[in-house]
């Protein structure tokens, strides 16, 4: 079959999937009575129309960078890493143990130590399925599944038998020291002229965008990037090359987990400064559909998680100004992911059907 | 002349193709340019060409795959129209692909009959299938179990169901595309009986090859194309290889690369006793012994799927046995940590592995990508600690591709996108320009155009020249008798004998590749 041009392949098949997303989506909207124009309105304006809007979105974003990264390293060695979700909880444990550990004087000094405990507790909870599927071949879609709710329950018994100081009605830790508190745009000096004091979005934006320019690197400049790359692509070459398989997937999922990990510094030392149960609230699975839609590489995986941090945002805001209920934002993520990420090949199908057309026409 | 004789001449001396002004392209490249030909019924017509020379884009047109820019296809004396492989089927026509089309865990019967099934029940068309299939199997020679499951069956076999499937379809001719790429000779030959029975059933056939010694043996008239034209067409009792080959390359090609006699220096490997069981406990290698010397080429011939494959993994780091193996007098690991490929290639082994597609290649890499695989831990391939010099690579991959005439000289173009003969050559710079004391080399010209087999026999004997030691396996007898100082065989896990090239001939070495020991000598 023919393949499409590269513009083609980049922007214009993201971008059909979007738009029948939102055209469905605006269906549904009609049919429950609702008015998807003024949605759409609410949404643009509520997640992009104020230097408010931008904080959470940008705040959603960060979030998903990580996540997707995270989804994206593991799959260009091949493997499929679905547990981002309990990676981040356990990667928030980390994040908490950290914080609650000293009292710390300032938040570079945390910050540094914080990235350390989420990324090693992520990459321990990703070494596990890793490990079985490199020695006893189990497949690591199944466990990284398994490992989430696996996740979930041990964080709420944390939470409820350990962590939870005495007296504390809720199941979660006590609130971190105030020199672990992160600055949010709105204590940057620049930012802060712009950005409201009180959004969550903060620095650990820049220390995403940091991880994506240091998962470029990884990838495509460095020998280990190249031979998890090899591996990713084959399997039988690798062996040729003598690039050894259980190394590779022990690497990348572990890089993959401490990314997924990482990901707690943003929202819980970020924004909660305790940990909650069910942290992640989701952007683990989001993540997926950010690598797919990212196309896997760095820059993709930050414009989709910049994407799916304004349909966050603004199917919140949304929820409230609308009478439509904020449930759409699942529907309409749901769309997207269905769209960007299982009718990836439909949509592509039907360029390349519209493409070989014009090609004959020209010819 | 009058008319009515005219037309009774036409019915019975009908050509059962032709194609008359053939033309087709794909974007700026035209793959097929005003090409006429016409077959008659009951001949088996060879049509041969470097790959990408447009033979398999003239074959899928026929079929019904692309639609020609231009041209006419006449069947039996009629214009048919082929919009699709159905419209082929109804007009006779079926093709044997080179990578089969098998439901793998389907019966034989199951797979013939896919498509074709007579009603929502599947018994009663798979009861006429199997009458019909016992019925084709006495006629032709292409006894199948009918309730075997294609993964059960040899490649050979496989290949067998697909003829099946095309005959049970009623086609009447026949397009075969590179039919023995996969095939042991033996297979090879059996293939060529089976076609032979079918020409004398009044079947035509179309041989899509670029084999000159099959175009030889079994065709009546061969088409030569080049370049996307069909540059001539012959009686084969008329041509000779070298003719043939001249016109598919378009200048004179060397079919037997000259070698002076051999200068063997010191001992470089020694195998003793060595053995590899595979994973379902079968001894694949039974306790072999060989030595080769430096500036030495060992050939080693056999059957695919005696142990050779396994012997070249072996050395190249990646299939567990167990004896000795000596590299210039030290021994290697053949079980521990340091048996992978990186070790073997740290003690001077390069490897040109059999299949190129799945070992020696990743061929989603770029060209330049694929130029340090396997060596990319080398030092001059790092930029600093932390990242790899991508632009230095690139830059001596541009010279590699130039000393190894790789075409398009591209280094950022995928592996994939360069033709069998230039992916080969890609493996081989990178393998020599090593400079290794000991090259493995396994079917290097298999799916590699004449122009190309030329180049690379040359570089092997360059290499041995050099005073390096080479292990080549071939399934080619050709290729091991022309290229190799030493020849010994393979059959099932066991050397079955060495000869010399010079004292031995292709029936004896094919004896001993069936197993049959002439003198006892087996290992």
């Amino acid at each position: 079959m023919d393949k499409l041009p590269r513009w083609a392949d980049v922007v214009l098949v993201p971008l059909i999937s979007l738009l029948m997303a939102a055209a469905i989506s605006a269906l549904v909207i009609l049919a429950i009575g609702g008015d998807p124009v003024e949605a759409v309105k609410v949404m643009v304006t509520g997640a992009l129309g104020s230097a408010y809007g931008w904080g959470y979105t940008l705040y959603y974003a960060t979030s998903f960078i990580f996540t997707g990264l995270a989804v994206s390293v593991a799959y260009h060695a091949g493997q499929f890493n679905i547990g981002g979700e309990g990676q981040a909880q356990i990667g928030g444990l980390g994040v908490a143990l950290v914080c609650l550990a000293l009292p710390w004087p300032h938040w570079t000094i945390a910050l540094p130590a914080a990235m350390i405990g989420a990324g090693l507790f992520g990459a321990a909870w990703a070494a596990i399925p890793a490990y079985l599927a490199a020695k006893r071949g189990s497949h690591i879609v199944i466990t990284t599944i398994m490992f989430n709710y696996i996740a979930s329950a041990l964080i709420v018994y944390l939470l409820v038998e350990v962590l939870r100081p005495a007296g504390q009605m809720d199941p979660a830790t006590a609130r971190f020291p105030a020199g672990a508190k992160l600055p949010t745009f709105g204590e940057i000096p620049g930012l802060s002229l712009f950005f409201s004091k009180n959004v969550p979005a903060n620095v650990t934006f820049f220390v995403a965008l940091a991880a994506c320019w240091g998962v470029w690197l990884l990838l495509w400049r460095t020998r280990l990037g190249y031979q998890i790359r090899a591996y990713g692509k084959s399997e039988p070459a690798a062996l040729y090359a003598g690039i050894s398989p259980t190394r590779m997937i022990m690497v990348s999922m572990l890089i993959s987990g401490g990314l997924a990990g990482m990901m707690a510094i943003n929202n819980v030392m970020g924004e909660a400064e305790r940990l909650l149960q069910n942290s992640a609230e989701g952007a683990g699975f989001i993540g997926i559909a950010v690598a797919l839609m990212g196309r896997n590489h760095p820059i993709g995986v930050f414009l989709a998680a910049l994407l799916f941090g304004f349909l966050y945002q603004g199917g919140a805001e949304m929820g409230l100004w609308t009478t439509i209920p904020i449930e759409l934002r699942l529907l309409l993520q749901g769309l997207v992911i269905l769209f960007t990420g299982a009718l990836d090949n439909m949509v592509r199908m039907m360029l390349g059907i519209f493409f070989r057309a014009k090609a004959k026409g020209a010819a | 002349m009058n008319p009515a004789q005219d037309t009774g001449r036409q019915e019975t001396a009908a050509p059962a193709i032709e194609l008359r002004g053939i033309s087709k392209a794909f974007g700026p490249v035209q793959a097929n340019k005003d090409i006429s030909i016409r077959v008659m019924p009951g001949t088996i017509h060879g049509i041969i060409g470097e790959n990408g020379a447009g033979k398999s884009t003239l074959m899928s047109i026929l079929y019904g795959f692309y639609k020609a820019d231009a041209g006419e296809i006449i069947i039996h004396g009629r214009p048919t129209q082929i919009p699709d492989s159905q419209a082929a089927i109804r007009a006779g026509i079926g093709m044997v692909f080179q990578h089969f089309k098998l439901v793998q865990n389907f019966t034989v019967l199951e797979n013939i009959i896919l498509g074709v099934e007579e009603g929502a029940l599947l018994r009663p068309s798979l009861s006429k299938a199997r009458d019909s299939l016992k019925h084709l199997a006495e006629e032709y020679e292409l006894d199948v179990d009918p309730d075997a499951r294609i993964e059960e069956l040899s490649v050979g076999h496989q290949q067998r169901v697909e003829i099946l499937k095309a005959l049970y379809r009623q086609a009447d001719i026949l397009i075969l595309d590179e039919p023995t790429g996969v095939l042991t000779p033996a297979e090879a030959d059996h293939l060529f009986r089976i076609l032979d029975n079918l020409r004398a059933q009044g079947k035509t056939i179309i041989l899509i090859t670029h084999k000159l010694r099959e175009i030889m043996e079994i065709t009546d008239t061969v088409s030569v194309m080049r370049r996307g034209e069909m540059t001539a067409t012959v009686k084969t009792a008329e041509t000779s290889p070298e003719q043939l080959a001249e016109l598919m390359v378009g200048r004179k090609v060397l079919l037997h690369v000259p070698k002076g006699p051999a200068n063997p220096g010191a001992t470089v490997l020694e195998i003793e006793n060595l053995r590899v069981v595979d994973q379902d406990k079968v001894e694949r290698i039974k306790g072999i012994g060989l030595t080769i010397r430096a500036g030495e080429i060992l050939g080693i011939a056999g059957v695919s799927g005696n142990g050779q494959s396994e012997l070249l993994q072996v050395l190249g780091g990646y299939c567990r046995a167990t004896g000795s193996v000596k590299i210039n007098g030290q021994e290697i690991d053949l079980t521990g940590k340091h048996s992978d490929g990186q070790s073997r290639r740290a003690r001077g082994i390069a490897h040109v592995p059999e299949d190129r597609h799945h070992h020696g290649l990743v061929l989603d890499f770029a060209a330049w990508e694929n130029m340090i695989f396997g060596y990319h831990n080398a030092p001059e391939y790092q930029k600093n600690a932390l990242v790899m010099d991508n632009a230095g690579i690139v830059e001596k991959t541009e010279g590699a591709m130039e000393r190894f005439d790789v075409r398009p000289p591209i280094p950022g173009l995928p592996a994939k996108s360069f033709s069998g003969g230039n992916q080969q050559k890609i493996v081989l710079a990178r393998e020599i320009e090593r400079n290794p004391d000991l090259l493995l080399v396994g079917q290097p010209t298999r799916g590699v155009d004449i122009g190309a087999i030329e180049f690379i026999h040359k570089r092997i004997v360059e290499l041995r020249d050099a005073g390096k030691a080479v292990l080549l396996v071939s399934v080619e007898l050709d290729e091991i008798l022309s290229l190799s100082d030493r020849i010994a065989v393979m059959f099932d896990g066991r050397i079955m004998g060495e000869r010399l090239p010079a004292e031995t001939n292709e029936r004896e070495l094919g004896l001993m590749m069936a197993g049959v020991t002439g003198s006892g000598e087996a290992a």
